[in-house]
């Protein structure tokens, strides 16, 4: 059933309609009235076509707004859509059943009950809010909440749901930004010179303005286009993406393109930017009613929607483009009333006369030196005030009005100068084309077309191709002589501001600034145009200065006495256009390293944690145990329970049987050359020029400030080689440190990164030697593999002539008897089967790193980037008996040196909890702060950096940073738990467990 | 995103690499504390073309790079065996039991 709006009105005959697929309608709510439009409609020119020319109300005064350019460019065309504000009506395609609404409107568009605020804008002057509501102090907050109602810019759905984005990447010899002639025709001189193009379209069909507009010299614009693009659409050699926004540009052609839910990161080597130009308005009272657009849009009307612009117009010109719309107009029956020119007849062109006798012998009335001095009408324009000018901007009292519900305005036009200025070009401005060019472009960067200031259709096509060759010539393709091209037709009028006593001259539609305002900030002593955009906001709204930044420049050069070119525009920051954070956040996506043991951990049911950049074991919950989702938040009572049992038990294990567990995370580091030893003693504060083959050494490294940075065990296997371990996070910088110096010492070593090529676990506990004994014929007795030691050797494999090769060390950080097995990252899997094979009978367990961090807090061991922060030097975590006095070097020598000099300020010490803490659960946490004393005047003196229940102290131990005259064993400090409460710790010596060190030298 | 040109790896986003500092050589090991405090906190923060420090994290390698503080150009990159004599191992070098070995 084909129900028809009672307001559409037939569309224009084809070829009008270029976008249209007519024979499919589209039918959707607008304010809550029916829409009916076609396929390939936009929201706005659904609209249009019913006669619905409100779209939103302006953001300070409430005025109605309607189409300006159809293009995208302009804010009045934003509007709401249930689930998203701040959509382009003309950018949108109109799809069946949607709802959308107008915004920042109280009530409905046509009667907005916030419109009253129009008569009130002489007492809103510009900086309005900055002076009237800072005093007294305070009324501020109350004050911004009601004039963020009335001045909001849509309404955000907070219940909506995540979609998904992504990224991807593109590389291309050269990008053409912009499908218009001069686009097309770059694309495809380079595309046969064979350089791989790729093209962009922000719209969805190619041709820029050969889709819309008219031009002098040219019959047939479409057929031109259809030819070029059929070109480009065959060539092999050209990729073209349509709908895609470049959004910015980045030094070497680092060009993020929008196109559907995907951001593309486009590397170009070369780029050409044929972006066009934004046609300008004119300044005169009620230049913003419905009715009042740019000449190209109503061409885009007429052209791409045929949708009839109006009944009656009037054009405003003061170039080609007006006297060639008012001839489009004409053709499609819109009666144009009188064509106004802002110059005098003597400043027209020959091709402009000719366009001037063609519409006179069509009775239409055509009037040199005139302007429009003030549009009137009340939700749609409804008559003109036209007036002679008699200076520029001045006008004389003689008026004449016209009836009229279509005002076509052909000022000129301003470069699309945002991403060439993101790229460093600069702006300057010629008082004799009254219009801004752009120069000092980047070496692989070229313009063409109208944004290079070129504007005849033949000039503009073969400025691409010059734009084309000198990518070329950049791209080695071609060696090409690069043409001049000139084009002396000029498209601005140079003063098209006409000031009104009683204002409502937009300067600025966005933020509804009228010439005054802009005039009135540099009398308040605003004179740059930077400031001026602060104070007045001028600029600052969604079209982002696309039609401001002219008027604007133009403005605050007279009123400072200076050229417009000192003046200028301001800053253009990416993105061009507002970016969903979608886009930079892309799907998601949390990429983790996966030890060779991951999978028997995931089988065993680990709790997994991040550690840097790989996911660990936490602890091991049993099969009833195991927490999924939101169940599983360490904040919740349940899961800690499960924590604290599990390190408990895990605990227990190690100390009183054997557990297993995977450090393959550790860095590891291989040192190979005569010159092994002194890059060691060179690198760390210890001595290992005489470390004996066979035995570990611990390592701390100190950077040029004095501060620990990384630890680890350094194993010589060789005169010639040590396999010295890292912390998880530390090692590609203690790499990358090493590597620095040796570049410029040139010692006799390799150095080799070999973390991720190492598995690693560690067996520890009373039985672990037993465990171990099973697989090697290694002596592993006390005096053939001492504490300290390292081995080279082999595990064998049961029941098998296999085995894997090995590097054991006997080292304590969890304080038993213990081994470090790192073996060839392929045989992971197997030695941790093995070796829970061989524990069984021991009832071997394995353990996380939750728990390895409480065995190693009871034998007092720090670790890196926990216990340390960026200040710790070797003496306030007493590793001084780590640092060798008797060396000329080590890395940053000098600073420790001078650190350890001055007066020690604080101290990291162990602490005890009174017992009676455990049962109330009031552990304080890592970073909960050491107090002076008590009472209300006390000081920080330092932070908790490791604190858990210890059951085999009984009791809540930890470590903190303290004064030094709290560091006596015995003093008790003060720390201050969450909820402000304080708890009294005493300070105990360290380790808390085993200080005979019997359980791991054994 | 900027480009660079590793001299062993050759046209790469800038984003691989990590920046080392300025190449300036380590004050003596006997100089006064003030000397190494400067060398430690002060960098040289003028205008005009310097020699940095640059590190190719992908492969492990340090390498030179001249550049434009003012344009932020990279004017060029090269091994530092080509700075060999500026940054010739200094004084403090051997210890005992290696001298044998390296000298």
């Amino acid at each position: 059933m084909s129900r028809q709006a009672a307001v559409s009105r037939p569309r224009l005959p084809e070829p009008m309609g270029l976008m249209l697929d007519r024979q499919q309608s589209v039918e959707f709510e607008f304010e809550g009235e029916r829409i009916l439009g076609v396929k390939g409609d936009t929201l706005g020119s659904a609209l249009l076509a019913n006669r619905q020319w409100v779209w939103s109300r302006s953001f300070k005064y409430h005025r109605p707004r309607g189409p300006l350019t159809l293009s995208g460019h302009d804010a009045n065309s934003l509007v709401q859509l249930p689930d998203e504000p701040n959509v382009l009506a003309d950018r949108h395609l109109a799809s069946n059943g949607i709802s959308i609404g107008g915004q920042n409107v109280n009530g409905s568009l046509k009667k907005d009950k916030d419109a009253i605020l129009n008569h009130f804008g002489r007492f809103m002057p510009v900086g309005f809010y900055y002076r009237a509501f800072y005093k007294p102090k305070g009324v501020w907050d109350w004050w911004e909440k009601q004039i963020r109602v009335k001045a909001g810019l849509g309404v955000a759905d907070l219940s909506f749901k995540p979609e998904y984005y992504d990224k991807a990447f593109l590389h291309h010899d050269l990008v053409v930004v912009g499908s218009g002639p001069a686009g097309l025709s770059a694309a495809l001189k380079a595309a046969d010179n064979g350089a791989d193009v790729l093209l962009l379209e922000e719209n969805p069909v190619l041709g820029g303005a050969l889709t819309y507009s008219e031009f002098s010299g040219c019959d047939n614009p479409e057929q031109l286009r259809q030819d070029l693009v059929a070109r480009v659409e065959q060539h092999p050699n050209i990729s073209v993406m349509t709908e895609a926004t470049c959004n910015a540009w980045f030094m070497d052609n680092w060009l993020p393109v929008l196109e559907g839910k995907r951001l593309y990161k486009v590397r170009a080597k070369q780029c050409v930017m044929a972006t066009g130009a934004y046609e300008q308005h004119v300044v005169f009272r009620g230049n913003d009613l419905p009715g009042v657009v740019l000449s190209s849009a109503a061409m885009r009307m007429m052209k791409l929607y045929a949708v009839k612009p109006g009944e009656r117009a009037v054009v405003l010109t003061g170039n080609e483009d007006g006297y060639l719309t008012a001839l489009t107009l004409k053709q499609q029956q819109v009666k144009v009333c009188a064509v106004a020119d802002m110059r005098q007849e003597s400043e027209l062109s020959a091709a402009e006369q000719d366009l001037v006798s063609q519409l006179v012998s069509m009775g239409v009335d055509v009037r040199f030196s005139q302007t429009v001095y003030e549009a009137k009408g009340d939700l749609h324009l409804k008559s003109v005030e036209l007036r002679t000018i008699t200076s520029p901007g001045e006008v004389g009292s003689d008026y004449e009005i016209i009836p009229c519900d279509l005002l076509c305005m052909s000022a000129g036009y301003m470069p699309a100068y945002q991403l060439l200025c993101q790229a460093g070009g600069q702006l300057s401005y010629s008082d004799e084309r009254a219009a801004f060019s752009l120069k000092n472009l980047p070496e692989n960067l070229h313009i063409a077309g109208s944004v290079n200031g070129i504007y005849s259709l033949a000039s503009v096509m073969r400025d691409g191709e010059r734009a084309a060759i000198q990518a070329l010539n950049a791209l080695e393709l071609a060696s090409e002589p690069v043409p001049v091209v000139e084009c002396h037709k000029k498209v601005n009028f140079h003063w098209p501001i006409f000031k009104h006593p009683k204002g409502k001259d937009f300067v600025d539609f966005d933020e509804d600034l009228q010439a005054k305002d802009i005039i009135n900030a540099t009398r308040m002593g605003y004179r740059d145009v930077q400031l001026v955009k602060r104070f007045s906001t001028v600029g600052m709204g969604p079209s982002q200065g696309r039609h401001s930044a002219l008027p604007t420049a133009r403005l605050v050069a007279k009123a400072t006495q200076r050229t417009v070119s000192e003046t200028g525009v301001t800053t253009a920051r990416p993105p061009l256009t507002p970016e969903k954070l979608a886009y930079m956040a892309g799907r998601g996506f949390d990429p983790y390293r996966q030890t060779a043991m991951h999978h028997r951990h995931l089988e065993m049911g680990a709790k997994m944690i991040p550690a840097g950049l790989w996911m660990r074991p936490a602890f091991y919950p049993a099969a009833d145990q195991r927490l999924q989702g939101s169940e599983a938040s360490p904040l919740l009572p349940k899961a800690r329970q499960i924590r604290n049992a599990c390190i408990e038990n895990e605990s227990s294990h190690v100390r009183q049987k054997v557990g297993l567990i995977d450090v393959s995370t550790l860095g590891g580091i291989e040192l190979r050359g005569p010159d092994a030893a002194e890059l060691m003693n060179r690198i760390y504060t210890f001595g290992f020029l005489k470390q004996p083959v066979g035995k570990t050494r611990y390592a701390v490294l100190t950077n040029d400030q004095g501060v620990v940075i990384d630890d680890g065990v350094a194993c010589r296997f060789d005169e010639d080689h040590f396999y010295v371990t890292a912390t998880t996070t530390g090692v590609d910088t203690v790499y990358r440190l090493m590597t620095f110096w040796n570049t410029q010492w040139q010692l006799d070593v390799d150095i080799t990164n070999v973390s991720s090529a190492y598995a690693a676990v560690n067996l520890a506990g009373p039985d672990s030697r037993k465990v171990l004994e099973r697989l090697t014929d290694q002596d592993l007795s006390p005096e053939g593999f001492p504490y300290l030691a390292c081995r080279e050797g082999f595990l064998a494999i049961p029941d098998s002539e296999q085995k894997i090769p090995v590097r054991m060390l006997r080292v304590g950080f969890v304080g038993e008897l213990g081994y470090e097995l790192h073996v060839p990252a392929r045989f992971g899997e197997v030695l941790w089967d093995l070796l829970m094979d061989a524990g069984q009978p021991f009832d071997i367990r394995p353990f996380g790193v939750e728990t390895q961090r409480l065995l190693r807090l009871e034998k007092g061991h720090i670790i890196i980037g926990q216990d340390t922060d960026g200040m710790s030097h070797p003496g306030e975590v007493a590793l001084g008996w780590a640092v060798s006095k008797k060396k000329p070097y080590f890395n940053g020598c000098r600073a420790v040196d001078i650190v350890m000099k001055r007066p020690q300020t604080r101290k990291l010490v162990g602490f005890v909890l009174p017992k009676e803490l455990v049962a109330q659960n009031r552990k304080p946490e890592e970073g909960h702060i050491v107090l002076s004393g008590a009472g209300a005047d006390a000081e920080i003196t330092g932070n908790v950096t490791s604190c858990e229940y210890s059951p085999t102290v009984n009791a809540i131990i930890g470590m903190a940073y303290v004064a030094v005259e709290q560091s006596e064993v015995g003093s008790v400090f003060p720390i201050r738990v969450d909820g402000g409460a304080v708890v009294m710790a005493e300070v105990a010596a360290l380790p808390f467990y085993d200080p005979e060190q019997a359980r791991q030298e054994v | 995103m900027k480009l660079m040109t590793c001299p062993l790896n050759g046209l790469r986003n800038i984003n691989e690499f990590i920046f080392g500092g300025e190449v300036t050589p380590l004050p003596a090991l006997e100089a006064p504390d003030q000397e190494w405090a400067e060398h430690t906190f002060y960098s040289y923060n003028g205008t005009g073309v310097v020699r940095e420090w640059w590190y190719h994290s992908a492969s492990g390698y340090w390498f030179v790079a001249e550049r434009d503080r003012t344009s932020d150009q990279i004017i060029k990159t090269y091994d530092p065996s080509e700075l060999a004599s500026e940054i010739s191992t200094p004084a403090f070098g051997m210890g005992e039991s290696s001298a044998e070995v390296t000298s």
